[in-house]
């Protein structure tokens, strides 16, 4: 069984390539060597049942597993070629290209404006004008028009679906390259996830998106490409270790997987 | 008892009334006790507060506030050195304790490895402070007063005891403070490319600083009423000028009424308890700015 990289002929320019990608929380291992790229201006989900380990491998692409006290990548996360875990990389300087969304909608305690002009603010971006900037951010994440005239409100005030976007627009202020996403509709109604969707497919124009998704049928809309992970008991001890079964186009997976579990997971057998 | 399963435990239909709930004669019993506990308390505190009122209430006049104390004329004394005095030191000790303690709360809650050494350290020396008795922090700032040269019974020479008294106070409050800001915050803030540093000042501070006011307040209004460290700083008990700085020669409210309250004229008793009235007064106003603080952030949410 084939699971790794998509043929050359289908596969564009990656800006994110992981090898052998280990991560480890003390001495547990809780995914073992994925080996994937993620292509520059597409949507790549990553699917699976919980525990797998797909959030842990969305966040070791910009080193927020760092935060988690004994967290430890082995392998190499290359960003355009360059390794992000190398020892005089900042992973301050990688999160700036490589944002990230999460799974409840965060937004800081603060204004809808300043909600938006932190990033910009705290990573020294030369702006001519915050205002454009702002505006430019929520007009990217399509909040502008409902928020326009209400910028100084607290963003505690917006509804679940517009904090989630408010924080996405939060994330495009500091223009970085690649955007993870955890789960980030699993808090919204489908009316609102629907929009996030729509957004997703806008902003894959500008930006290269990774999606974490409990949702099979939002990777089958959203997703260029999806990873299917799945968690199996490791030998000798019962933790179980997530890893990666099949990567490949999103219309492959759905219609032809080439493993039998990816089958089983996506018909709904299991999971 | 232990065979008890949940089946039993469960009232039959959901909503009724358990037997054995608030109506039991247990029950009732045990409630009757926490009654009579609060009303002591109170009862003792009232008697307390009724008795200095009673005692002081002819000496609660204007002269108070504006005179000297004084031995030839201890009908129109007052507490003014040590109304000021009070002011001068808790002032020295938020000046100290403040930006200290919030500071080491910050390093063991942010950035401090729970397996690093020093940390744990530190964290122990926290716990041994707010266990060492109020007389030993005025020995130790007398003894650093010494070691640099300045005169024990100063204004800063205070602070830097009653500092030292509320530090563990005000370090466990603002950890508590930043432990209850979610960690989404700073999450959010580091991915957004901030560094630790400026998601500590920009975000999680500004969010606990309501904790923070209200626990350094509430240990501020304590050291206001502290006595046994300042006097083993040489007490001066007898002043009769204003104190004008951080090196100024001070008395403080508590060491006023201690000196009175050991003299043996009817008058020197009753500025005692005037004394004592207006610093129970100013503790209340104090604990009343950290309730304000505390309401305003809890309903702001």
């Amino acid at each position: 069984m084939d699971t790794g990289r998509i043929q050359a002929s289908e596969s564009p320019r990656a800006v994110l390539g992981c090898t052998d990608v280990s991560v480890y929380y003390g001495d547990f291992r809780a995914v073992n060597e994925v080996t994937m790229d993620i292509g520059v201006h597409e949507v790549t989900a990553l699917i699976g049942p919980s525990g797998c380990g797909k959030s842990t491998v969305l966040r070791s692409l910009n080193r927020m597993n760092d935060l988690i006290p004994g967290s430890r990548v082995t392998g190499t996360v290359a960003y355009h070629g360059q390794d992000i875990y190398g020892k005089d990389v900042d992973p301050i300087e990688v999160r700036r290209r490589i944002g990230m969304v999460f799974q409840k909608p965060n937004p800081f305690p603060k204004s809808i404006y300043d909600n938006v002009a932190y990033g910009p603010k705290v990573t020294g971006m030369k702006v001519s004008s915050m205002d454009d900037v702002v505006e430019e951010s929520l007009r990217g994440a399509a909040l502008w028009d409902e928020v326009k005239d209400k910028l100084k409100q607290s963003a505690y005030g917006l509804s679940g679906g517009q904090q989630q976007r408010l924080c996405i627009a939060r994330t495009i202020a500091v223009k970085p390259e690649v955007i993870l996403m955890d789960e980030p509709c699993s808090a919204l109604d489908p009316i609102a996830t629907a929009r996030i969707e729509d957004l997703m497919m806008e902003l894959k124009k500008d930006y290269t998106i990774v999606i974490v998704t409990h949702n099979m049928q939002q990777a089958a809309r959203v997703a260029d490409r999806t990873a299917f992970f799945t968690a199996e008991a490791a030998e000798g001890h019962g933790d179980r270790t997530g890893h990666l079964v099949e990567f490949d186009l999103t219309t492959k997976i759905f219609s032809n997987p080439s493993d039998n579990r990816t089958e089983d997971y996506i018909s709904g057998r299991f999971g | 008892m232990s065979a008890v399963t949940a089946d039993q435990a469960m009232p039959r239909t959901p909503l009724a009334r358990a037997a054995y709930g608030e109506k039991d004669l247990r029950s009732m019993g045990f409630l009757v006790v926490l009654w009579l506990c609060l009303a002591f308390g109170i009862l003792v505190l009232a008697v307390l507060l009724v008795t200095t009122f009673l005692d002081g209430r002819e000496r609660m006049d204007g002269e108070l506030f504006t005179n000297y104390t004084s031995q030839i004329a201890p009908e129109t004394a007052g507490a003014r050195a040590a109304i000021l005095g009070t002011a001068w030191v808790i002032l020295t000790t938020a000046l100290l304790a403040i930006p200290i303690g919030v500071a080491a709360a910050s390093y063991l809650e942010e950035f401090a490895s729970t397996r690093s050494r020093f940390a744990r350290f530190v964290e122990l020396n926290v716990q041994n402070l707010a266990a060492v008795p109020a007389i030993i922090y005025g020995m130790l700032a007398a003894a650093a007063a010494v070691a640099v040269g300045i005169p024990r019974n100063t204004v800063i020479a205070g602070g830097i005891a009653l500092a030292l008294l509320i530090l563990p106070v005000v370090i466990v409050a603002t950890r508590e403070a930043l432990r209850a800001v979610p960690q989404e915050i700073r999450q959010a803030s580091l991915a957004l490319g901030a560094t630790p540093m400026q998601t500590l000042a920009r975000q999680t501070l500004p969010a606990a600083v309501p904790g923070i006011a209200t626990g350094t307040i509430l240990a501020l209004s304590r050291a206001m009423g502290e006595a046994a460290p300042l006097l083993l700083l040489g007490g001066l008990v007898f002043v009769k000028f204003d104190p004008n700085g951080f090196l100024s020669g001070f008395t403080t409210m508590p060491i006023q009424i201690f000196d009175w309250a050991a003299r043996s004229q009817v008058e020197f008793q009753q500025l005692a308890a005037a004394a004592s009235i207006l610093l129970l007064v100013l503790v209340i106003l104090l604990n009343g700015v950290a309730i304000i603080i505390r309401n305003k952030y809890a309903t702001a949410r």
